[in-house]
Order: C-alpha cells, then sequence, then structure tokens
C-alpha cells in the first residue's frame, strides 16, 4: 500500500505539524493574551499583520520568505554572519514558514477565548490573592481550555495541509521537505493515482480524527485541583 | 482575621466618563462602613479604585500601617498582595470548579491558617450540601453565599462587598441578610458595604458613607447620619432613625415581639427574634406621626413621648423634617408645614411620637 518513501512523508508531515503546533501555542498564548488584554495602540496593526496569512496566497508568503531567508535576504545574510546555516530547503526553513502561515489559526481561537474569559474573573482572582502568573495558569488558561484545543487542532491540521508555501521554500527534498501534499502532486503529476488516493486518504483521516478530537477534548468536565 | 489599629484612609481622584471621582474617606478599623447611594453614583467604582483594580484612580490609600497607593511617590501596591476580600455585585465563581475548588481558591493562597473556622463558616451558610456540586447549577443566592465564604477564607484584613444581594430576589435576600448579620457580631476586620438599600443598610452597618455624584457628601455613625437635616435631597426615603435595643417580650397570639430601648417600647411584627436578643429597628422619618398628647382609640401600637429639638424644611416645600429625643435617642419625622403650623410645634415643646407596628418590620 503505503511505499517506504511515502511513509516516510508522512512521518515528516506529522513532525512538522507537531512542532509547529508546539511552538505556535508557545508564542500564540502570551501572543493572544496580549492581544486580549493591551490597550497598547499597537493592538490592531499587530493584529492585522497577525491575520495577514489568512488572506494572503500562499506562493506569495513563500516568495517573500524566500526572498528574505535566502542568501541574499536580510535574514539570510544575518544567518551567514552568525556562521548559520541558511534555512530555504530545510526542514527549519519549513517550520519557520509554516508557522508564520499557521499563525492566525492558532492565536484568533486563543484571543477569542481570552476576551470571552473576560476580565472578571481574573479580578477576582486577584482579590483572592493569586498573583499575575497564578491568574494566567490556574483561571484564564482553564477557562479558556476549549479555544486552546480548537487552535491547537486548526493549527496542527493546517499545517498537515499546506502545499503553496512549502513549495516556494521547501522544495520537495526526500526526508527533509517532501510533505504529504508534495508526496501527492508528486503521484499525480506521474500519474501514480491509485497511490495519490491512499495519501489523499491518509491526510482526510487526519483531517477527521483531529476535528473528532477535538470536540471530545472540547467537552471535557471542568477541572477539579 | 486579625484586628488592625487603624482603619482604611482614602484620597482618590479620577475622571470615568462624565463623572468626575474625588473620593475622601477614612473609615474605623473596626465594623460595618455601608458605602450608600442612588445608583450611578459611583459606589462600586469607589470600591474597585480601593481594591486596586482599577489604576486610573491616583491619591493615596492607605490600610493601618501599609499605604497600598501613593501616586506622589509612584507606590501602587497589586491587588493580590492588598489582603482584600471582594464580593462581586453578579455570580464571580470561577466555572471550572466546583464550590470546594471555588472555597478553596483564596484559602490555599492565605496559607490555610488555622485562625479561620473554615468548617465553621460553610456550616453557617449553608454550604455543606453543595461542596460538590458544579457552579453552573447553583442558585443566585448560593453562588453568592459561596462568593462570600471564599472572600472570607482568604483571610481579607479588609472586606468589600458590592451590593451581594441586588441580584437576587425576595427570599434568598432575607436568608442571605439574616446570615450577613449573624456573621456581624463575629467579624474582627472592618467591612464597606455597598448598597442603595437602606433596610439592608440599616440592619448591617455600623457607620455610614454617604456618596452622591462620584463624591462622598457626609460620613459618620450610621444613626448620626441618617437622622441629619441638612441632607434631605442626597438621602431621601432613607432618612430615619436606627434605634438599638433588645427584645422583651413576645405576644405569640398576635404574632409581635415588643423592643426596649432607651426612648421607650416599642411593637413590632415578629420574624424570626427570640426575647434577650439585641435587635435593630428602622423607623423610617415617613412612619411618625407627631401628636400633642398621647391618643387613645389610634390603630397606631406604638406612642412614644419625646421633645421637639430641630426643624428643616424638607426636599419638598410643604413637608419639613423634625428632629425629636426620644429618652436619648433621635428620631425623625416627616411631617407637612400645615400640621407643623396647626398643632403649634416649636423646638422644645413636647410632643408624642406615633409609629405603626406595621412600618416596621422589615
Amino acid at each position: 500500500m503505503l511505499t517506504p518513501a511515502d511513509l516516510e512523508a508522512l512521518g515528516l508531515t506529522l513532525r512538522l505539524a507537531a512542532t509547529v503546533t508546539l511552538l505556535l501555542l508557545l508564542l500564540g498564548l502570551p501572543l493572544a493574551w496580549w492581544l486580549a488584554h493591551t490597550r497598547s495602540r499597537w493592538r490592531r496593526p499587530i493584529a492585522a499583520v497577525v491575520a495577514l496569512p489568512l488572506v494572503l496566497p500562499p506562493t506569495v508568503l513563500g516568495f517573500y520568505l524566500l526572498m528574505l531567508l535566502g542568501p541574499d535576504g536580510a535574514v539570510g545574510r544575518a544567518f551567514a554572519a552568525l556562521g548559520l546555516a541558511a534555512l530555504p530547503f530545510t526542514f527549519k526553513g519549513l517550520v519557520v514558514a509554516s508557522m508564520l502561515y499557521s499563525l492566525p489559526f492558532v492565536v484568533q481561537p486563543l484571543h477569542n477565548a481570552f476576551e470571552a474569559v473576560g476580565s472578571r474573573p481574573l479580578d477576582v482572582a486577584a482579590t483572592l490573592r493569586a498573583g499575575p502568573l497564578d491568574r494566567f495558569f490556574n483561571v484564564a488558561l482553564p477557562l479558556a481550555w476549549p479555544g486552546v484545543i480548537t487552535a491547537a487542532v486548526l493549527g496542527f491540521a493546517h499545517t498537515v495541509g499546506e502545499f503553496g508555501v512549502v513549495l516556494m521554500i521547501g522544495g520537495n527534498i526526500p526526508g527533509q521537505t517532501r510533505v504529504l501534499s508534495m508526496r501527492i502532486y508528486d503521484h499525480v503529476q506521474a500519474g501514480e493515482y491509485h497511490q495519490a488516493n491512499v495519501l489523499s486518504l491518509c491526510l482526510l483521516v487526519v483531517s477527521f480524527a483531529a476535528l473528532l478530537a477535538m470536540s471530545l477534548l472540547r467537552s471535557r468536565e471542568p477541572a477539579r485541583d | 482575621m486579625t484586628e488592625s489599629p487603624h482603619g482604611l484612609s482614602a484620597q482618590l481622584t479620577w475622571r470615568r466618563g462624565a463623572l468626575a471621582f474625588d473620593i475622601d474617606l477614612r473609615l474605623p478599623a473596626q465594623g460595618v462602613t455601608a458605602l450608600f447611594g442612588p445608583s450611578g453614583a459611583g459606589k462600586s467604582s469607589c470600591l474597585r479604585a480601593i481594591a486596586g483594580l482599577d489604576r486610573e484612580a491616583t491619591g493615596r490609600v492607605s490600610f493601618g500601617e501599609m499605604v497600598w497607593q501613593d501616586s506622589a511617590q509612584r507606590i501602587f501596591v497589586p491587588t493580590h498582595q492588598r489582603r482584600i476580600g471582594y464580593v462581586f455585585q453578579e455570580a464571580s465563581l470561577f466555572a471550572h470548579r466546583d464550590v470546594a475548588g471555588n472555597l478553596d481558591f483564596g484559602y490555599r493562597r492565605a496559607g490555610r491558617p488555622a485562625h479561620l473556622d473554615c468548617d465553621g463558616l460553610i456550616d453557617r451558610f449553608g454550604l455543606r450540601p453543595l461542596l460538590q456540586r458544579r457552579v453552573s447549577g447553583l442558585s443566585g443566592g448560593e453562588r453568592q453565599r459561596v462568593a462570600m465564604v471564599r472572600a472570607l477564607l482568604s483571610d481579607p484584613a479588609l472586606l468589600l462587598f458590592d451590593e451581594p444581594l441586588s441580584a437576587l430576589d425576595g427570599a434568598a435576600r432575607a436568608e442571605l441578610l439574616a446570615c450577613l448579620e449573624s456573621l456581624h457580631g463575629m467579624l474582627r476586620v472592618p467591612m464597606i458595604y455597598v448598597s442603595h438599600n437602606v433596610d439592608e443598610v440599616a440592619r448591617l452597618a455600623d457607620h455610614l458613607l454617604l456618596m452622591e455624584a462620584g463624591r462622598v457628601i457626609a460620613q459618620g455613625r450610621l444613626h448620626d447620619t441618617l437622622t441629619r437635616l441638612d441632607l434631605p435631597p442626597a438621602l431621601g426615603e432613607a432618612l430615619g432613625a436606627v434605634i438599638e435595643g433588645r427584645v422583651v417580650g413576645y405576644d405569640a397570639q398576635d404574632q409581635l415581639i415588643e423592643l426596649e430601648f432607651p426612648g421607650g417600647r416599642l411593637w413590632l411584627p415578629h420574624r424570626h427574634e427570640s426575647v434577650g436578643q439585641p435587635l435593630r429597628c428602622r423607623i423610617g422619618a415617613r412612619d411618625v406621626v407627631l401628636t400633642r398628647a398621647p391618643q387613645s382609640g389610634t390603630s397606631a401600637l406604638n406612642q412614644l413621648a419625646c421633645r421637639i429639638v430641630d426643624v428643616a424644611a424638607a426636599d419638598h416645600p410643604s413637608q419639613l423634617l423634625v428632629q425629636l429625643d426620644a429618652g436619648g435617642c433621635v428620631l425623625l419625622a416627616r411631617i407637612t408645614r400645615r400640621s407643623w403650623h396647626a398643632l403649634g410645634l416649636a423646638p422644645g415643646s413636647e410632643a408624642w411620637a406615633q409609629v405603626k407596628a406595621v412600618a416596621l418590620g422589615f
């Protein structure tokens, strides 16, 4: 059924999606928290930048990233000056690009969840002697839990399904950047419709499982400690 | 709950929309202080500023020997370090924890001090059967009871209650008010109790802070402030005496109790009082009828001999507020100018105050 190359692509895709989701949650939680609570005048511009990948064609995003990260780009030159390997056409480069591409899918559910929690529970917690970090981890995060699940699942699924960005910045290097969607494209190009079908089914199952897991986790009973 | 030698002192100014706040208040270190005033006077905002929940206010707040805020010296102690117990107007329980988890939130962070009688408080507020319940299944009254005990268990040095009963219906309100009344005696920390309900204030408060349009316009002992003649527009219907006495009799057949206070004896409707217990009673200025001589053939059960101390114009041109002395207790009567002249009353003259027992039921 699945060739070793297909399995490699599947494994790489899941590794990429898991890495990106984890990193995006780490980045997205403080960012969404800031967006939900700040009164800074930078709030709206930054929210717009975060949302940009929603409307930008992935190829455009990938193209600019390639320019920026490539040997002649600002980031690429900085990397070279520091003696670091260039990012384009590597797994790390793919992670960076995917993070940008999936950023709004993680930040927006978190932002909405934190806004829905509101300031009242946090005020209450402050009067009950909870400091800022205590309030975040023991009040805001548990109350925003459904939003965290949604963010993780959307971030994961969106990263699994990306194509345009990968094409521009990742290329098609086996074991490095050849993800499932690239592999499906290759199969179709080569006329291997059966193989393409099997891999597509894999993606379908992963997506369905992700949505089912989201729905189950979201309805979890409130925690008690 | 430890005692503090000094109370709260706050001088704060800030703006919220069209309302300019200018607060200057001093609280005794003991007892319940009612923050009283009409809706929109800024009572809740004032409480939030004292708690440090709103940072717009500038000025100085100190509690005991601790300085909580001093804008001139850039001191601002955040809320979680102020040791306050706050009860909000509407439900504020943590939805992700059950009742026991809510109660424990502040208790644990306070280090579960041994001097707090956790079990006693849970029983006093009737929370024992609710401990394992989800918050979403509680009634309004149950939620506020949980919120109150949760605040008390955080070992506060100052309690701030923001109209905790205003969202409740009659029965739940009466029940919780009785709970708070019983708490009053054992409370060793000061409390600010925000309310626009004069009956709540009369039953719970020792001191009164009167707020209007962002300002504290009067402060003092509850009884003194509610019988002041110079504040009628602000106090409105709240004007009247609050007397403290002891239940000395119970007429089981007529369901009345007799209250003895320095100014005499009063009959009032029986609720759940028992003979011998101390009792507070509010005599609204509107509920007092003045006569020159004791009357027979009147339905009013209570007649108190008093002397007229002072008189002032009320908020309506047809009316006067008459301050009376009944055995050292100040009473207030709101009567028409016409009656005043018809009876030939003047400061210093003797009079009788008639009070319907019906008007004395809360």
